[in-house]
């Protein structure tokens, strides 16, 4: 029977990478990512996990022993932050590009400088189009449930893909949860074992990472595209049978009290809970708001995006990462780029806020609901690059 | 072997592991030595390969000149791929996924994948104490790129980054010691090797595959086109490397150092920089320098040979 205990998240999380029974984890410290993978150091030397756990000197080094590891066809796990992810950079997109199905836990902090350790989207947009399928979870227990999804999906021969589990740094990672564990028979029901598509063998020799001549290359991009995009059938699927293995179901685009909403509060991360007590108090007060969670970043869920704004008139997007002289924060950009083409539309009120760990509270999400109905009161048009950074001094 | 060089070359297997039909420079003498070290490892072996003219020359997506498995990942980290390899392999292996065939694994890369950007990793490696080779293929400067100087480029030699001119000759900074950092890893076997010498250099990467643990064989690897020779001068100009004590051949066996091609009497050094156009503008006494250098760095590794 599954258990339900009180655990820091980052503990729990590195326990349902042991339950995958990884093979072999390199790692690198970093803020806040360490206590996943102190975690499983402490597994290993205990003989709770049989595994490789290769401690390396950079991240740069982590993320190339997961390749070399992932294609001996070993299920191969490491986890990151911030800078460990801007320095293992190059090889984040080359892993998928030798669609090598390694799993990342990324404990999302602000990218340097000026140098923090705290918690927003700034590392993960720096990768966004590294190839790599990418959720988000919202809290400890999402977080659990994902690690297991993430194998499963990632390692489905007709995917092949690594797999990036996004959590927020310090909000998430190092909070205890009520988190409900899996037992082994709901492990052994969900996972199959690792069967990889091409191997590293001796006796059957396969040449990796050929380089690609002009006349080549641009047919493995199209490829790796179609590639990312054929995941979806899996990744959706992956989530049925969690819902039917766990009870707990998850969507690519999730919405709460949506229904009848003129206005929508759109979310990635831990945020999404704050916001869901913004617009509890909001709905308490007859404001016709709902709330849109996005988890699946890549393959982008444009579908139910636009389906989930269909009558929604203002959609305030909250960007915890910028583009400098863009167009807007990298979430609100998307959903523009996702709904130009649609009839009805809503403007897109994009804010910039919670950088590097600054706090936003429910209060913080009313005042930004206020501020987007007097845009809108006062009759001026939304521009499409408008953004607006909440709750910075001036 | 090396005492039975008339017969060596029976001893040697004519299976080949790295095909014929790459598409090196005429005259490489890399891919020379690439292909002994293949025939030495045979089979059973996984290889990951840094960047570089090997890469390159090699594995032209759909064409590949490996027939043992081999992965190329980026240019810094082959042995960080080439030990997540072993690892997984240990992994698999432990828990009964793998049988244990002795696989060896081998990470390679270039003089600039090694001792440059490289360094790191290969350090990482060699400390975390995997079962593993590392095979620096030493041309001296960053021939894939077209000819730049790495700190492997000897002193004086012309590159296209460290150019000869009114001011300056050549390369203004002494070759950096690979293999003597390699060894100060305490790791249990470190070899050079050159593709001149290709009986010592099989028997030296079949000893790196007995090791047990780290192993670093470093092999001075002509490069015509970047050396400024004619092709058919590879071989011989290797040799003279040797002969003139600027590439000594030697092991470092558990600490033990071993001078294993012996040069009683070294050739002047202008012997081996006259015919190369990267040191054709060196003067007598620039020639001179070089000689005190190489006479004196083979005074301190004969006297470890001796300790």
């Amino acid at each position: 029977m599954p258990k339900r205990i009180g655990i820091e998240n980052s503990i729990a999380a590195a326990d349902a990478v042991a339950m995958a029974n990884v093979d072999v984890v390199a790692a690198y410290p970093i803020t806040p990512q360490t206590h996943i993978v102190e975690h499983l150091a402490e597994l290993v030397a205990d003989g709770e996990l049989d595994a490789e756990f290769i401690p390396v000197e950079s991240e740069h080094s982590a993320m190339s022993v997961c390749c070399g590891s992932s294609a001996m066809g070993a299920r191969t796990f490491t986890c990151t932050s911030a800078q460990g992810l801007a320095l293992m950079n190059e090889i984040v997109f080359i892993a998928a590009s030798l669609r090598l199905p390694i799993v990342m836990i990324l404990a999302n902090r602000s990218l340097s400088g000026p140098l923090s350790i705290w918690n927003d989207h700034t590392d993960v947009m720096s990768v966004r189009d590294c190839g790599w399928i990418q959720v988000f979870a919202d809290n400890g227990q999402e977080l659990f449930d994902h690690v297991l999804y993430a194998f499963r999906v990632a390692e489905d021969p007709t995917v092949s893909i690594p797999v990036m589990i996004n959590i927020d740094g310090f909000i998430v990672t190092h909070v205890i949860e009520a988190i409900e564990y899996w037992d082994k028979e709901q492990v052994a029901r969900y996972l199959p074992a690792f069967k990889p598509v091409n191997v590293l063998n001796p006796d059957a020799p396969v040449t990796f990472g050929a380089f690609g001549i002009p006349n080549i290359f641009s047919e493995t991009k199209k490829a790796q595209d179609a590639a990312l995009l054929a995941s979806k059938p899996v990744i959706m699927k992956a989530w049925d049978e969690l819902a039917k293995v766990t009870g707990r179901s998850y969507k690519p685009v999730e919405t709460y009290k949506l229904d009848g909403a003129e206005t929508a509060i759109l979310t990635m991360g831990s945020f999404g809970e704050t916001a869901s007590i913004a617009v509890d108090r909001l709905r308490a007060q007859g404001k016709a708001v709902g709330q849109i969670r996005l988890r699946l970043w890549r393959p982008f869920p444009f579908d139910e995006i636009r389906e989930a704004v269909k009558g929604v008139k203002k959609l305030i997007v909250i960007d915890r990462a910028i583009s400098y002289g863009g167009p807007g924060g990298p979430v609100a950009s998307e959903i523009r780029a996702a709904l130009y083409h649609e009839q009805q539309r809503p403007a897109v009120v994009n804010f910039l806020a919670g950088f590097a760990g600054r706090d936003v509270t429910p209060e913080d999400f009313i005042a930004m609901y206020g501020t987007t109905e007097t845009l809108a009161a006062g009759g001026a048009p939304i521009r499409q690059e408008d953004y607006l950074f909440y709750g910075v001094r001036e | 072997m090396e005492s039975l060089n008339v017969y060596a070359s029976r001893l040697v297997t004519k299976r080949e592991h790295f095909a014929p039909g790459h598409r090196a420079c005429q005259g490489c003498a890399e891919a020379l030595a690439v292909r002994l070290v293949a025939k030495a490892l045979g089979q059973n072996v996984v290889v990951a390969s840094a960047t570089g003219c090997m890469e390159i020359i090699s594995t032209p997506f759909p064409f590949t000149n490996w027939r043992v498995p081999w992965i190329h990942v980026a240019f810094e980290n082959a042995a960080a791929v080439a030990t997540g390899a072993e690892g997984a392999y240990r992994a698999l292996v432990r828990k009964g996924a793998l049988p244990e065939k002795g696989t060896v694994f081998l990470g390679m890369g270039g003089d600039g994948g090694t001792s440059d950007i490289g360094l790191q990793a290969l350090s990482g490696a060699f400390e975390r104490g995997h079962r593993f080779i590392y095979v620096c293929y030493d041309n001296e400067a960053y021939m894939n790129t077209g000819v730049q100087r790495s700190s492997g480029t000897p002193f004086g030699a012309s590159t296209t980054t460290s150019p000869a001119g009114k001011l300056k000759a050549g390369q203004v900074t002494w070759k950096k010691n690979m293999p003597e950092i390699a060894a100060a890893h305490g790791i249990p076997y470190v070899a050079t090797a050159c593709s001149s010498y290709p009986f010592d250099l099989m028997k030296k990467v079949e000893k790196a595959a007995k090791a047990g643990g780290p192993a670093y064989i470093h092999i001075l690897s002509v490069c015509p086109t970047g050396w400024g020779l004619p092709s058919e001068k590879a071989i011989w100009i290797g040799r003279l490397a040797v002969e003139t004590g600027v590439f000594p051949l030697y092991e470092v066996e558990q600490g033990r150092y071993r001078i294993t091609v012996d040069v009683p009497a070294q050739r002047p050094v202008g012997d081996y920089l006259k015919p190369q156009g990267r040191f054709r503008h060196l003067t007598p006494e620039i020639v001179e320098q070089i000689q005190t250098r190489v006479t004196a760095e083979w005074e301190k590794l004969r006297a470890k040979t001796a300790l």
